[in-house]
């Protein structure tokens, strides 16, 4: 049975064998991807993920060659579905468009000039005729000059058709994003709240391989609203698992519970994850007892907002953590939205753990990050409320 | 329907190329030892004539800039130094970050010093300078050191930008950067020529980007601004032909870059030979600071490298290619071969020269190897928000409830 609010408060029974045992430095060792939870290491654990078909077959991918691998899906799955930006015709700087020419021609996948605006716009323009087209711009630092298509073309195209019944419905934009640790000022940056303050575009990052193929699959093949769909490219060669080979799709809009607690919400998405998953080890293992549960938004806007708040109500605490920055971010609407929907099961308030509102010089970048020592302090100071 | 249009779009390109009636037209040369001269003075400081190659330049609505120019022995002898320094700390910066030293994105300009060189000896150190992210060889001609380019790359506090900004975002005086978003920096570049002519300098902008960047909208809009208000600004496209692993032709409706202003006048010069660089930008400089209005450059170049240290630049091209235009075309053999042609210097005083800018070089990059790495320390997060000196008595942190006390 979770204790009452003052029950925590003068009992705190789970801080006992904490405060000595977590030493930064001990917290804030490199991600082991290859251990880490979050990632099917095994086919069997990918078979008990409900989402995925039982009997599937499957492969180990890393979160590039499973971008690479829905690609190849969709393009072969609908004539529709087109694919072009800078360099991908040669795989792309990623590699995400490997050899896709080669199997699909020129006339589906193709380079465009250095014009990120007019790649949206034209992608805009291809989807208005029914194509499902593919855009990817270099890197998520790049798509500012698009910010105008998008903002003002993609996501109002729907509300301004008047009776035509046009749409930009199977327009997805693909960016790599997220910090690498040596992005410095350009190569860097995570914009998905820029986007998500705007009706009409749905905003997708996932967290891994297999996560990613359904989400791109649901994003090009099904969804009717245009798509951004963001990279945490630090994941593209260090997140390795088990992705079914068949196709599939995984709902946009829906948050998963990757883990279930009782004590206190962590909601994160992308990258992040790994970092509040090894933050939500150490403190399970130093505070006798507590059960922590992690969510992934997977779809960060329109977002999800009934599972956060059924577990919040359970939970009675939540964190929320992103690599962008914490002024108006998106921590900062799932805060808001928390605090209107379950108020009253509140034990804490709500804290939010984020980049710091300042630019990512090429030496701070460590300084400037979410780590696992600032999500654990986090998850204890919320605790300790 | 769609996209067999867009495949023949895409052809379109190649097909011209090889049908049209390309040997009516006199096209730049890149050969770099094209030029000429003689009855060279034995004076270092006495000036001479040296006359360029007919294929120095292809114009667009404008006369050709003069196929002389004047020059000293001991000016060609620092351009000469000043392209050899280059080339060399471009290697340097190339084995520090294969060693792993440099961390992030790098750029290297290796083939293409003949154009910062070029424009560094025709414009003033009062001119504005503004390029792209492959800076590191205008950040040393504008006043950098070598020892403080390295260091930025090594994200060290002596760095040029305090170890803040590393590859691409280096400044220097009257240098604006290295700038890493491509085609951002031209409507800057205009933005300065604005200042230049509202407080009535005599002086020019020069806004560099590559063939890449000449595609990005924002470019077309600062050629229109700059000419709708007669701005100081000479735009010049570095030419490599390849923006990133995209040939020009396959990226460009037209590669002709020069034309590109459409109603702003244009230059194609051969971008691997430093004089004619010189004269071009001379020549510009003057044409735009008396008040004629904008130009559009195009300097023929190429880069021997990958676009970042993550390509290794052989997927789009062939080796062949690189190899020719490393032996036949570089800028520096080329400046070299001249000077020993005119005599301007004898192979001993050559080597002498190529010595000691390789040797000022590496000791340079030798101290800033040695230099500490920065401390982590939020004095350090808080300054250069404000020009050192000016800082207010405290500053908002990195969250509204962090305040920092200067």
């Amino acid at each position: 049975m979770f204790p009452s609010r003052t029950v925590v408060r003068s009992f705190p029974r789970w801080f006992s064998a904490s405060s000595a045992s977590s030493g930064s430095a001990r917290l804030n060792v490199p991600i082991d991807y290859k251990t880490t939870p979050l990632l099917h290491h095994t086919p069997s654990s990918l078979a008990t993920s409900l989402e995925f078909p039982r009997s599937a077959s499957t492969k180990r991918l890393n979160l590039y060659q499973s971008i690479n691998a829905a690609l190849r899906t969709a393009l072969s799955t609908s004539e529709k579905v087109i694919l072009f930006g800078e360099d991908v015709a040669f795989g792309g700087v990623f590699r995400c468009s490997m050899d896709l020419q080669t199997e699909f021609g020129s006339e589906r996948v193709f380079n465009t000039p250095l014009t990120e605006q007019g790649i949206v716009g034209f992608a805009i323009g291809a989807a208005a005729e029914g194509m499902r087209p593919v855009a990817e711009i270099q890197f998520a630092d790049y798509v500012f000059p698009a910010f105008d298509q998008v903002v003002n073309e993609a996501a109002k195209f729907r509300y301004r058709e008047g009776t035509t019944g046009a749409n930009v419905g199977g327009l997805v934009v693909r960016m790599p994003c997220g910090a690498v640790g040596h992005g410095a000022l350009y190569h860097t940056q995570s914009p998905e709240s820029l986007f998500s303050h705007v009706p009409g575009v749905r905003v997708v990052m996932p967290r891994s391989p297999s996560q990613a193929k359904g989400l791109l699959l649901s994003a090009i093949l099904e969804c009717n609203d245009p798509v951004i769909f963001m990279e945490p490219k630090v994941l593209y060669r260090a997140a390795v698992e088990h992705v079914p080979i068949e196709s599939y799709t995984i709902p946009l809009s829906k948050a998963e519970v990757i883990k279930l607690g009782k004590h206190l919400t962590v909601i994160s998405y992308g990258q992040p994850l790994y970092l509040c998953s090894a933050a939500i080890a150490a403190a399970e293992k130093a505070m006798n007892g507590v059960e922590i549960e992690l969510i992934d938004l997977r779809t960060i806007y329109p977002w999800d907002r009934p599972t956060i708040l059924e577990s919040v109500k359970k939970t009675g605490r939540a964190v929320v953590v992103h690599e962008s920055m914490v002024n108006y971010g998106v921590g900062a609407e799932v805060a808001a939205t928390i605090q209107a929907g379950a108020f009253l099961r509140l034990e804490a308030p709500v804290k939010r753990v984020a980049g710091w509102s300042t630019h990512t010089g090429l030496s701070y970048e460590p300084f400037i990050l979410p780590d696992v020592t600032r999500i654990y302090d986090a998850i204890q100071q919320t605790l300790e409320y | 329907m769609f996209s067999r249009a867009l495949w023949a779009r895409q052809i379109a390109p190649l097909r011209r190329q090889a049908i049209a009636p390309f040997a009516s037209r006199r096209s730049v040369t890149t050969d770099a030892a094209s030029a000429h001269a003689e009855d060279i003075p034995q004076e270092d400081d006495k000036p001479f004539t040296v006359r360029l190659s007919d294929e120095s330049f292809e114009t667009y609505e404008i006369d050709p800039p003069p196929y002389t120019l004047q020059t000293t022995k001991r000016e060609l002898k620092k351009m000469y130094h000043d392209l050899v320094s280059i080339r060399r700390m471009e290697m340097a910066a190339d084995r520090l970050y294969k060693e792993k030293k440099i961390r992030g994105f790098c750029h290297l300009s290796t083939g293409q010093e003949a154009v910062a060189v070029g424009i560094e000896h025709a414009i003033t150190k009062d001119d504005k300078l503004i390029t792209a992210y492959r800076c590191h060889g205008f950040a040393l001609m504008r006043g950098g050191t070598v020892k403080a380019i390295i260091g930025e790359l090594l994200g060290r506090r002596e760095g040029i930008a305090y170890g803040k900004g590393g590859s691409m975002h280096m400044f220097a005086p009257n240098f604006f950067g290295g700038n890493g978003i491509v085609g951002a920096q031209v409507p800057v570049g205009a933005g300065l020529a604005f200042a230049q002519q509202y407080s009535g300098e005599q002086t020019a902008t020069v806004a560099l980007y590559g063939d890449g960047a000449a595609n990005q909208g924002q470019v077309f809009e600062a050629y229109n601004m700059a000419k709708l208000w007669n701005l100081p600004i000479i735009f010049g496209c570095e030419n490599n032909k390849y923006g990133m692993g995209t040939s020009a032709a396959r990226a460009s409706a037209l590669t002709d870059y020069y034309q590109r202003g459409q109603y702003i006048p244009g230059l194609k010069i051969n971008g691997m030979d430093v004089l004619a660089i010189k004269a071009a930008v001379q020549y510009g400089r003057d044409y735009t600071v008396s008040g004629k209005g904008p130009l559009v450059y195009e300097y023929v170049t190429y880069r021997y490298g990958g676009h970042s240290m993550s390509d290794p630049g052989t997927t789009y091209r062939s080796r062949e290619e690189i190899q020719r235009m490393r032996s036949t075309h570089d800028a520096i053999a080329g400046l070299k071969q001249k000077l020993l042609d005119w005599e301007v210097v004898t192979d001993e005083e050559l080597k002498a020269i190529d010595k000691d800018a390789r040797s000022s070089v590496d000791e340079e990059v030798a101290e800033a190897e040695k230099m500490a790495l920065p401390d982590p320390t939020s004095r350090i997060l808080f300054e250069d928000i404000y020009v050192r000196g000016s800082e207010p008595r405290w500053m908002r942190g990195r969250s509204v409830d962090e305040t920092f006390y200067y």
